[in-house]
Protein backbone atom coordinates (compact mmCIF):
# COMPACT_ATOMS: atom_id res chain seq x y z
CA UNK A 1 0.00 0.00 0.00
CA UNK A 2 3.10 2.30 0.34
CA UNK A 3 2.87 2.21 -3.58
CA UNK A 4 -0.14 4.26 -3.86
CA UNK A 5 1.24 7.42 -2.13
CA UNK A 6 5.12 8.95 -3.51
CA UNK A 7 6.41 9.67 0.34
CA UNK A 8 5.81 13.52 -0.17
CA UNK A 9 2.24 12.39 -0.23
CA UNK A 10 2.67 10.60 2.52
CA UNK A 11 4.39 13.45 4.37
CA UNK A 12 1.32 15.62 2.89
CA UNK A 13 -1.25 13.57 4.36
CA UNK A 14 0.27 13.40 7.30
CA UNK A 15 0.03 16.89 7.72
CA UNK A 16 -3.49 17.42 6.14
CA UNK A 17 -5.31 15.05 8.65
CA UNK A 18 -4.26 17.12 11.69
CA UNK A 19 -5.31 20.44 12.09
CA UNK A 20 -4.48 22.98 9.28
CA UNK A 21 -2.84 26.19 10.37
CA UNK A 22 -5.68 29.11 11.07
CA UNK A 23 -3.78 31.96 9.36
CA UNK A 24 -3.96 33.53 5.89
CA UNK A 25 -1.57 31.53 3.97
CA UNK A 26 -2.51 28.10 6.14
CA UNK A 27 -1.93 25.73 2.61
CA UNK A 28 2.00 27.79 2.05
CA UNK A 29 2.54 26.98 4.91
CA UNK A 30 2.02 23.42 4.84
CA UNK A 31 4.02 23.34 1.83
CA UNK A 32 7.23 25.24 3.21
CA UNK A 33 7.78 22.51 5.85
CA UNK A 34 7.93 20.16 3.14
CA UNK A 35 9.39 21.36 0.09
CA UNK A 36 6.54 22.49 -1.91
CA UNK A 37 5.11 25.14 -2.88
CA UNK A 38 1.45 26.75 -2.33
CA UNK A 39 -0.13 25.92 -5.43
CA UNK A 40 1.90 22.37 -5.26
CA UNK A 41 -0.34 21.68 -2.10
CA UNK A 42 -3.39 23.18 -3.56
CA UNK A 43 -3.22 21.29 -6.65
CA UNK A 44 -2.68 18.01 -4.84
CA UNK A 45 -5.38 18.66 -2.15
CA UNK A 46 -7.43 19.69 -4.84
CA UNK A 47 -6.80 16.44 -6.86
CA UNK A 48 -7.33 14.77 -4.02
CA UNK A 49 -10.79 15.90 -3.42
CA UNK A 50 -11.50 15.52 -7.19
CA UNK A 51 -10.79 11.51 -7.18
CA UNK A 52 -11.89 10.89 -2.93
CA UNK A 53 -9.01 10.00 -1.66
CA UNK A 54 -9.99 12.97 0.88
CA UNK A 55 -13.66 12.71 1.26
CA UNK A 56 -14.17 15.27 3.23
CA UNK A 57 -11.80 18.76 3.90
CA UNK A 58 -12.93 21.24 6.45
CA UNK A 59 -14.48 21.69 10.20
CA UNK A 60 -15.30 18.43 12.12
CA UNK A 61 -17.76 19.17 14.91
CA UNK A 62 -18.70 17.34 17.89
CA UNK A 63 -22.08 16.33 16.94
CA UNK A 64 -23.27 16.34 21.33
CA UNK A 65 -21.83 19.89 21.62
CA UNK A 66 -24.39 20.95 18.91
CA UNK A 67 -27.85 20.24 19.75
CA UNK A 68 -27.50 16.26 18.35
CA UNK A 69 -28.11 15.10 21.87
CA UNK A 70 -28.67 11.70 20.80
CA UNK A 71 -27.43 9.09 18.07
CA UNK A 72 -28.67 5.78 17.24
CA UNK A 73 -27.35 3.03 15.79
CA UNK A 74 -30.03 1.56 14.05
CA UNK A 75 -29.76 -2.58 12.46
CA UNK A 76 -32.16 -3.99 10.12
CA UNK A 77 -33.03 -7.24 9.37
CA UNK A 78 -33.34 -7.34 5.05
CA UNK A 79 -34.34 -9.75 2.70
CA UNK A 80 -30.89 -9.69 0.90
CA UNK A 81 -32.49 -9.15 -2.66
CA UNK A 82 -34.19 -6.23 -1.25
CA UNK A 83 -30.70 -4.48 0.91
CA UNK A 84 -29.80 -2.57 -2.11
CA UNK A 85 -33.15 -0.54 -2.63
CA UNK A 86 -33.89 -0.89 1.39
CA UNK A 87 -30.58 0.71 1.77
CA UNK A 88 -30.56 3.85 -0.48
CA UNK A 89 -34.12 4.96 1.22
CA UNK A 90 -32.72 4.44 4.58
CA UNK A 91 -29.75 6.42 2.79
CA UNK A 92 -31.83 9.56 1.94
CA UNK A 93 -33.36 10.48 5.41
CA UNK A 94 -31.89 13.93 6.41
CA UNK A 95 -31.42 12.27 10.05
CA UNK A 96 -29.20 9.67 8.68
CA UNK A 97 -25.40 10.58 8.54
CA UNK A 98 -24.29 7.06 7.73
CA UNK A 99 -25.74 3.76 6.18
CA UNK A 100 -23.81 0.67 5.23
CA UNK A 101 -24.87 -2.80 4.24
CA UNK A 102 -22.53 -5.59 6.34
CA UNK A 103 -22.79 -9.32 6.94
CA UNK A 104 -24.74 -11.07 9.32
CA UNK A 105 -22.31 -12.95 12.24
CA UNK A 106 -23.26 -15.53 15.19
CA UNK A 107 -25.80 -13.97 17.15
CA UNK A 108 -26.30 -10.70 14.41
CA UNK A 109 -28.84 -11.10 12.38
CA UNK A 110 -28.90 -7.34 10.91
CA UNK A 111 -27.36 -6.43 7.19
CA UNK A 112 -28.44 -2.93 7.52
CA UNK A 113 -26.56 -0.42 9.60
CA UNK A 114 -27.82 3.63 9.47
CA UNK A 115 -26.49 5.43 12.06
CA UNK A 116 -29.65 8.14 12.98
CA UNK A 117 -28.78 12.26 15.05
CA UNK A 118 -31.77 13.27 16.55
CA UNK A 119 -32.35 16.14 19.61
CA UNK A 120 -33.55 12.86 22.22
CA UNK A 121 -33.60 9.44 22.31
CA UNK A 122 -37.23 9.39 21.65
CA UNK A 123 -36.59 11.17 18.60
CA UNK A 124 -34.64 8.44 17.26
CA UNK A 125 -37.34 5.95 17.95
CA UNK A 126 -40.09 8.05 16.43
CA UNK A 127 -37.48 8.47 13.72
CA UNK A 128 -37.00 4.93 13.22
CA UNK A 129 -40.43 3.93 13.26
CA UNK A 130 -41.20 6.10 10.39
CA UNK A 131 -38.48 4.41 8.00
CA UNK A 132 -39.83 0.77 9.37
CA UNK A 133 -42.95 2.26 8.05
CA UNK A 134 -41.11 3.75 4.53
CA UNK A 135 -39.69 0.32 4.04
CA UNK A 136 -41.92 -2.24 5.27
CA UNK A 137 -38.98 -3.80 7.53
CA UNK A 138 -40.20 -4.27 11.25
CA UNK A 139 -37.51 -6.69 12.53
CA UNK A 140 -34.89 -4.00 13.71
CA UNK A 141 -32.91 -2.77 16.64
CA UNK A 142 -31.99 0.39 18.07
CA UNK A 143 -28.39 0.44 19.66
CA UNK A 144 -27.37 3.38 21.63
CA UNK A 145 -24.26 4.09 23.01
CA UNK A 146 -24.27 4.32 27.07
CA UNK A 147 -20.55 5.00 27.05
CA UNK A 148 -17.89 6.34 24.60
CA UNK A 149 -14.35 4.85 25.31
CA UNK A 150 -12.79 6.29 22.24
CA UNK A 151 -13.18 8.28 19.73
CA UNK A 152 -10.27 9.81 17.34
CA UNK A 153 -9.35 10.40 13.74
CA UNK A 154 -7.79 7.78 12.04
CA UNK A 155 -3.93 8.77 11.21
CA UNK A 156 -2.54 7.39 8.51
CA UNK A 157 0.94 6.67 7.42
CA UNK A 158 2.23 6.63 10.77
CA UNK A 159 4.99 4.21 11.70
CA UNK A 160 2.94 1.71 13.73
CA UNK A 161 1.57 0.71 10.52
CA UNK B 1 -21.60 30.85 19.84
CA UNK B 2 -23.83 33.44 18.17
CA UNK B 3 -25.88 33.15 14.81
CA UNK B 4 -22.86 34.23 12.65
CA UNK B 5 -20.73 31.43 14.64
CA UNK B 6 -23.41 28.69 13.63
CA UNK B 7 -23.54 29.72 10.00
CA UNK B 8 -19.79 30.12 9.93
CA UNK B 9 -19.16 26.35 11.31
CA UNK B 10 -21.54 24.95 9.36
CA UNK B 11 -20.29 26.43 6.15
CA UNK B 12 -16.58 25.64 6.64
CA UNK B 13 -17.87 21.80 7.47
CA UNK B 14 -18.73 21.43 3.98
CA UNK B 15 -17.41 24.10 1.84
CA UNK B 16 -13.80 24.89 3.13
CA UNK B 17 -12.09 26.61 0.04
CA UNK B 18 -9.19 24.82 -1.07
CA UNK B 19 -7.40 28.49 -2.43
CA UNK B 20 -4.47 30.36 -1.62
CA UNK B 21 -6.42 32.60 1.21
CA UNK B 22 -9.26 30.42 2.74
CA UNK B 23 -10.09 32.58 5.00
CA UNK B 24 -10.55 35.52 3.07
CA UNK B 25 -12.84 33.82 0.53
CA UNK B 26 -15.42 32.21 3.67
CA UNK B 27 -15.10 35.45 4.43
CA UNK B 28 -16.26 36.97 1.47
CA UNK B 29 -19.26 34.40 1.05
CA UNK B 30 -20.21 35.31 4.86
CA UNK B 31 -19.84 38.90 4.55
CA UNK B 32 -17.06 38.84 6.83
CA UNK B 33 -13.42 40.06 6.77
CA UNK B 34 -10.29 37.59 6.68
CA UNK B 35 -9.42 38.92 10.02
CA UNK B 36 -12.66 38.35 11.10
CA UNK B 37 -13.44 35.21 10.40
CA UNK B 38 -9.54 34.15 11.91
CA UNK B 39 -10.47 35.29 14.97
CA UNK B 40 -13.86 33.52 15.17
CA UNK B 41 -12.44 30.16 14.02
CA UNK B 42 -9.75 30.07 16.99
CA UNK B 43 -12.08 31.09 19.05
CA UNK B 44 -14.76 28.44 18.15
CA UNK B 45 -11.86 25.84 18.15
CA UNK B 46 -10.59 26.80 21.79
CA UNK B 47 -14.18 26.23 23.08
CA UNK B 48 -13.60 22.57 21.58
CA UNK B 49 -17.15 23.11 18.89
CA UNK B 50 -14.70 21.92 16.15
CA UNK B 51 -12.79 19.38 17.32
CA UNK B 52 -10.12 19.12 14.11
CA UNK B 53 -9.92 21.55 10.66
CA UNK B 54 -8.22 19.20 8.19
CA UNK B 55 -8.85 16.11 5.86
CA UNK B 56 -10.73 12.99 6.43
CA UNK B 57 -9.30 10.51 3.84
CA UNK B 58 -11.19 7.63 2.11
CA UNK B 59 -9.36 4.85 3.78
CA UNK B 60 -9.87 2.67 1.14
CA UNK B 61 -8.20 5.40 -1.73
CA UNK B 62 -4.89 5.11 0.83
CA UNK B 63 -4.66 1.23 0.02
CA UNK B 64 -5.95 0.70 3.92
CA UNK B 65 -9.02 -1.54 4.75
CA UNK B 66 -10.92 -0.72 7.39
CA UNK B 67 -14.49 -3.02 9.14
CA UNK B 68 -16.99 -2.41 12.48
CA UNK B 69 -16.40 -5.24 15.07
CA UNK B 70 -18.64 -5.98 18.11
CA UNK B 71 -17.68 -8.45 21.35
CA UNK B 72 -19.81 -9.33 24.51
CA UNK B 73 -17.44 -8.11 26.91
CA UNK B 74 -18.85 -9.65 30.78
CA UNK B 75 -18.73 -6.70 33.50
CA UNK B 76 -15.75 -8.09 35.17
CA UNK B 77 -13.92 -7.86 31.92
CA UNK B 78 -14.75 -4.48 30.37
CA UNK B 79 -11.63 -2.65 31.79
CA UNK B 80 -9.21 -5.17 29.99
CA UNK B 81 -11.35 -5.13 27.08
CA UNK B 82 -11.45 -0.84 27.12
CA UNK B 83 -7.83 -1.14 28.04
CA UNK B 84 -6.85 -3.81 25.08
CA UNK B 85 -9.15 -2.21 22.11
CA UNK B 86 -8.29 1.11 23.04
CA UNK B 87 -4.20 0.49 22.98
CA UNK B 88 -4.41 0.27 18.87
CA UNK B 89 -4.00 3.61 17.06
CA UNK B 90 -6.18 1.27 14.52
CA UNK B 91 -9.03 1.76 16.82
CA UNK B 92 -10.90 5.25 15.79
CA UNK B 93 -14.13 4.84 17.29
CA UNK B 94 -15.15 2.49 20.67
CA UNK B 95 -18.63 2.79 22.40
CA UNK B 96 -20.82 0.59 24.45
CA UNK B 97 -23.87 -0.27 23.08
CA UNK B 98 -27.48 -1.70 24.99
CA UNK B 99 -26.86 -5.02 23.01
CA UNK B 100 -26.01 -8.31 24.29
CA UNK B 101 -22.66 -8.04 22.16
CA UNK B 102 -22.26 -4.58 24.38
CA UNK B 103 -18.75 -3.00 22.46
CA UNK B 104 -18.56 -1.56 19.15
CA UNK B 105 -15.50 -0.72 17.62
CA UNK B 106 -14.15 0.25 14.24
CA UNK B 107 -10.84 -0.70 13.12
CA UNK B 108 -8.81 0.21 9.99
CA UNK B 109 -5.28 -1.28 9.06
CA UNK B 110 -3.00 -1.67 6.08
CA UNK B 111 -4.86 -4.91 5.14
CA UNK B 112 -7.40 -7.44 5.84
CA UNK B 113 -4.98 -9.78 7.71
CA UNK B 114 -3.74 -6.95 9.51
CA UNK B 115 -7.23 -6.70 11.08
CA UNK B 116 -7.35 -10.17 11.45
CA UNK B 117 -4.40 -10.49 13.73
CA UNK B 118 -5.67 -7.04 15.91
CA UNK B 119 -8.78 -8.63 16.92
CA UNK B 120 -7.15 -12.37 17.50
CA UNK B 121 -4.72 -10.12 19.87
CA UNK B 122 -7.62 -8.40 21.58
CA UNK B 123 -9.35 -11.73 21.95
CA UNK B 124 -6.27 -13.06 23.57
CA UNK B 125 -5.24 -10.08 26.29
CA UNK B 126 -8.98 -9.60 27.08
CA UNK B 127 -10.15 -12.86 27.31
CA UNK B 128 -13.63 -12.24 25.18
CA UNK B 129 -14.82 -13.13 21.67
CA UNK B 130 -15.42 -14.34 19.62
CA UNK B 131 -15.19 -10.48 17.93
CA UNK B 132 -17.75 -10.53 15.38
CA UNK B 133 -15.96 -9.18 11.97
CA UNK B 134 -18.60 -6.64 10.23
CA UNK B 135 -16.84 -5.03 6.97
CA UNK B 136 -18.96 -2.72 4.54
CA UNK B 137 -20.22 -4.79 1.97
CA UNK B 138 -22.03 -1.80 0.46
CA UNK B 139 -21.95 1.65 1.24
CA UNK B 140 -25.15 3.95 0.98
CA UNK B 141 -24.05 7.31 2.49
CA UNK B 142 -21.51 8.94 4.47
CA UNK B 143 -22.29 12.24 5.48
CA UNK B 144 -20.37 13.92 8.51
CA UNK B 145 -21.20 17.46 8.33
CA UNK B 146 -24.59 17.93 9.22
CA UNK B 147 -26.51 21.56 9.83
CA UNK B 148 -25.66 23.12 12.95
CA UNK B 149 -29.22 22.93 14.86
CA UNK B 150 -29.80 24.91 18.03
CA UNK B 151 -30.49 23.16 21.15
Amino acid sequence: MADILTEREQALARMLQDDIPISPRPFAEIGESLGMTEDEVVAKVKAWLESGTIRRFGAMVRHQKLGYKANAMTAWDVPDGKAEEVGRILASASEVSHCYQRPRAEGWSYNLFAMIHAATPEECHQVAARLSEKIGIEDYELLFSSREFKKISMKYFIEQD
Amino acid sequence: MDQTDKKLITYIQAGFPVCARPYAAVGEKLGLSEDEVIERLRTIKDSGEIRRMGASFDSRKLGYSSTLCAVHVPAGKLDAAIAAVNSYHNVTHNYERNHHYNMWFTVIAPSKEHINEILQEIEEQAGVGPIINLPAIKLFKIQVDLPVIDG
